[in-house]
């Protein structure tokens, strides 16, 4: 039952993510030339409803399935490791125009050449993984 | 029956991203993408390299299935609901052609000079989605988080770690986009 709400929860996010072109280069490459409202309005719109929403789960205690606590733990502190892996992540997603969500989405939309990405991908987070003690944080 | 294949607008796919995010908090998960590439070299043993793969990767399983399913969603759209022909600006498809040399604009759904897979053997393509994707997964675990973990989840969470990453994503994309993208093509 658990991993059926998974893979539907996934499904919706590949539909939507398709669907409203947040998975396509163009997009990407036209938001950061500022040159249309419609990426802005999709994160925006997002997160303006997730924030009425999350001050309801805070305010009315709401909880997950199985009378869980819902998990919205706060980051650590600081700001180095944001800020640079922040810019390191924004280089990258200017250049292949893809996002670790929607890299998924155009693998099953049958474009082989993202399969490059999804292999970079894992290789940039396995080397952080190695030289992580010597990055600031 | 056209109506099938038009693209939705923010209006339609910003709420739908929130409830996607609400839906996974209601079963006791985060909404991160991201956190499946850790998972997956976890699986794939990079714990005997690294300390952060050293984790029960078989309980943060439900990252891949989330994953499958984005896989099937865009299998399903591709195939049934679009034409797959982005239109973006005008302005901006000029400066695509003018700058770099990109004129699949509003006929493909990604560029075909650089994702068409009859130019997958061209080197330099190989070399920019292969760089490409080892910012962006090297990128989102030293910020702790990539678009849906940070600009999603954490602004709605009004974290400031969430603020400053996103800050991050901007300068980094827009110095990619404007003084190296030109540079690169």
């Amino acid at each position: 039952m658990r991993v059926v709400s998974y893979l539907v929860i996934g499904f919706c996010f590949g539909i939507v993510m398709y669907k409203s072109e947040a998975a396509s280069w163009f997009r990407i490459y036209e938001m950061f030339q500022f040159g249309s409202f419609h990426m802005y309005g999709i994160i925006g719109m997002a997160v303006a409803l997730g924030i009425v929403g999350v001050q309801l789960i805070k305010r009315f205690n709401i909880k997950a399935l199985g009378s869980k606590e819902i998990r919205l733990t706060p980051k650590n502190s600081g700001y180095k490791n944001y800020l640079f892996g922040g810019i390191i992540f924004g280089l990258g997603w200017a250049l292949s125009g893809a996002c670790p969500g929607p890299m998924y989405v155009l693998a099953g939309a049958g474009f082989p050449a993202i399969l490059i990405v999804i292999f970079g991908a894992l290789l940039g987070t396995f080397l952080y993984g190695v030289f992580k003690r010597y990055l600031p944080h | 029956m056209n109506f099938m294949f038009e693209p939705w607008p923010w209006y339609v796919a910003g709420p739908l991203i929130a409830l996607i995010m609400f839906a996974l908090l209601f079963v006791g998960k985060q909404f991160g993408m991201s956190s499946a590439l850790r998972t997956v070299c976890a699986a794939a043993g990079a714990g005997r390299a690294a300390s952060l793969f050293k984790f029960d990767w078989r309980a943060e399983r439900w990252n891949l299935m989330v994953i499958a399913g984005a896989v099937a969603g865009g299998f399903v759209a591709s195939r049934y609901l679009s034409n797959n022909q982005v239109q973006i600006d005008a302005a901006v498809t000029l400066k695509l052609a003018q700058d770099l040399n990109i004129t699949s604009t509003n006929n493909a759904y990604l560029p075909t000079e650089l994702f068409g897979t009859e130019n997958m053997t061209n080197p330099s393509n190989i070399v920019i989605l292969l760089l490409g994707g080892v910012l962006v997964g090297f990128g989102a675990r030293y910020a702790g988080g990539c678009t849906s973990g940070h600009a999603i989840s954490g602004l709605s969470n009004l974290q400031l770690p969430s603020l400053i990453a996103v800050v991050g994503f901007f300068i980094g994309g827009l110095l990619m986009n404007h003084f190296l993208l030109p540079l690169i093509f």
